[in-house]
């Protein structure tokens, strides 16, 4: 396999357009923008279509008209483009639509910054819209991820009809590293498999409909508990988290997306001065990989979440491990991307805590 | 003799509509434009937000409920990813020429090769008779108790005079329901934005003064009149706009 140096905004694009994604919808923001520059030039090439929106509202609403029919589709943003299309992201959940949304957070609230942030956590693991709902959320931490999670997060989607969500950072859209795609050629997604889509019935089957309106409050009930029947099964099938040096670990660093990596580092300066460190990194955001943090901590006596917010993480690692060690959180936010040397020196602080005790 | 039957791309579901509202009259003409194309099998409809909002059960090909103003952009997605497919919507005045006009100025704009039915009633019916951006000047609505202040509210929305300045734009064209003459044209002019369709030959949109009685505090037939003798001086019928984009 021939390996390429791309960006991860790049080599996203490129992994979707070979996840049979036909159609592309963007609006340009930062730090996504190489996305819709990708797809334009792309798309044209192999029989896709990229079109740039005249909003993030119109964009979404594009992706449910194309999901609706049954297409492959994907619409990316970063942090304040995202919240435009949550009225939408809410109504492709309700339909029980397969779609593939990108998040490439910036600093927030508010316009707040171009630079990276993992400040949209709760809005994508706990609120992406109104209405009971979840979306599938992954959470890659290199350029190769980048790629191969866009992939998984297609079949995901279209497996539980549900919306993916791939929650990247301004740092990994950006940066640039090698990538390997897996080879074969590329196949534009129909509608076929897909025995509820919109495309004309062809005088063949009774009409089809989607739609996210009960006006009885049973029905839409029924329909919602139906919907988290289905979560039950994306919860057994789906999380999946990284541990790295974490089954001896007297202190394990908890972290996701490019975060992870500074930890890692950190972790392994604190190897070298002879602590006992480790880390766990949650690749599904939602569902939460509790089993796989609570193994990973087993042998803990302190955890340590590190992500560029104000501890948005926080709850859902104390929930996993069930209270019973001390979490404490550093993190920078606005853009701030935290130094090794930072977090590492958090880690000393909690070993020289464990020594007095 | 044959007998009067509903078009075969209507559903058995009887109208939710209220007595008088022209809803009715307007479904038939778009059903019977697809049976006589015989297109029931390749279109799509939309229908968002607004008293139409449950026309899903009412046309027999495959149909989309979309957000409130959004039609237009669904309308792309579909037909961006099934361009070979006849796709329309069919969207109230709040819905088109308030919260979504955004959506519906792009999609002229970028001359989709979709087919927009525009209800134009002067009011939010489903909401209850608010205001709409076609409510007429000193018109009461619930929201203006005191009638349409243009100091105040603004003035009224002239939607096809606003898209026969837009380059995509196959097809803009008023018409009402209020008399067989006037049905007959309107399903000529419903017939003409799906030949453009049918050709890829840019955006239509044909825009249809109707009557919401229940709102208006009207009975049906006193409706009628209300609607030729204010909203046609203000909307005049005609074509605004017509001819191949490409």
């Amino acid at each position: 396999m021939e390996r390429n140096l791309m960006k991860g905004n790049e080599a996203l694009a490129e992994a979707a357009i070979r996840a049979g994604c036909k159609c592309f919808f963007g609006y340009p923001i930062t730090p996504q923008t190489e996305i819709s520059a990708y797809m334009a030039k792309r798309m044209p090439k192999v029989g896709g279509v990229f079109l740039q929106a005249e909003s993030e509202v119109a964009a979404i609403n594009m992706v449910y008209g194309c999901a609706s029919s049954g297409i492959r589709c994907m619409t990316s943003s970063s942090s304040p483009g995202i919240s435009l299309k949550s009225e939408g992201v809410s109504y492709i959940a309700g339909s029980d639509l397969p779609c593939v949304i990108i998040n490439v957070m910036r600093g927030g609230p508010g316009l707040g910054g171009i630079q990276p942030s993992q400040s949209d956590y709760w809005q994508a693991t706990r609120a992406l819209g109104h209405g009971d709902f979840q979306v599938l959320v992954y959470a890659p931490s290199t350029v190769q991820e980048m790629a191969d999670y866009v992939t998984k997060a297609f079949d995901m989607a279209d497996k539980f009809r549900m919306p993916a969500l791939i929650l990247a950072d301004g740092l990994l859209g950006q940066m640039m590293e090698p990538v390997t795609f897996a080879d074969g050629e590329i196949k534009m997604s129909d509608a076929s498999g897909k025995p509820w889509a919109t495309c004309g019935h062809g005088n063949k089957r009774p009409h089809n409909i989607v739609n996210s309106l009960y006006l009885q409050a049973e029905e839409l009930e029924y329909h919602n508990v139906e919907r988290f029947k289905r979560y039950e099964q994306v919860k057994a099938e789906c999380p999946e988290a990284e541990s790295y040096l974490a089954d001896d670990a007297d202190i394990v660093v908890a972290a996701y997306g490019s975060t992870a990596r500074l930890a890692r580092s950190a972790v392994d300066a604190a190897r070298s001065r002879g602590i006992k460190a480790g880390l766990v990194r949650p690749i599904t955001l939602w569902p939460f990989p509790d089993k796989q943090i609570k193994a990973a901590c087993a042998n803990a006596k302190r955890v340590l979440v590190t992500e560029m917010s104000m501890g948005q993480m926080v709850d859902d690692i104390k929930l996993a491990i069930e209270c019973r060690l001390p979490v404490s959180f550093f993190g920078r936010t606005g853009g701030v991307i935290p130094k090794p040397s930072e977090i590492l020196a958090q880690i000393v602080t909690l070993d020289e805590e464990l020594k007095g005790e | 003799m044959p007998d009067f039957t509903k078009p075969h791309a209507l559903t058995d579901v009887p109208f939710h509509y209220c007595p008088g509202c022209t809803h009715g009259i307007v479904h038939r003409l778009v059903a019977e434009v697809i049976d006589e194309m015989g297109i029931e099998g390749d279109t799509i409809g939309i229908c968002p937000v607004g008293c139409s909002v449950m026309a899903y059960d009412y046309f027999n090909c495959d149909m989309i409920e979309a957000a409130h103003g959004r039609a237009p952009a669904v309308a792309t997605g579909v037909k961006r990813a099934n361009p070979d497919k006849f796709v329309f919507t069919y969207q109230g005045d709040g819905d088109l020429a308030a919260i979504g006009t955004a959506e519906t100025i792009h999609a002229a704009t970028r001359g989709e090769n979709i087919t927009v039915i525009f209800i134009n009633n002067t009011t939010y019916g489903m909401t209850g008779g608010q205001m709409a951006p076609t409510t007429l000047p000193g018109q009461v609505t619930q929201t203006t108790p005191y009638g349409r202040n243009t100091n105040v509210e603004g003035f009224p929305v002239k939607v096809c005079e606003i898209l026969s300045q837009i380059s995509g734009v196959a097809l803009a064209e008023r018409v009402t329901v209020t008399d067989p003459a006037n049905i007959r044209k309107a399903k000529a002019a419903i017939r003409k934005g799906f030949e453009f369709q049918k050709n890829k030959q840019g955006f239509s949109l044909i825009e249809v003064l109707s009557t919401c009685p229940t709102n208006w505090g009207k009975s049906p037939v006193e409706s009628l009149e209300w609607l030729k003798e204010n909203m046609i001086p203000y909307y005049p019928l005609g074509v605004y706009k017509e001819g191949a984009v490409r």
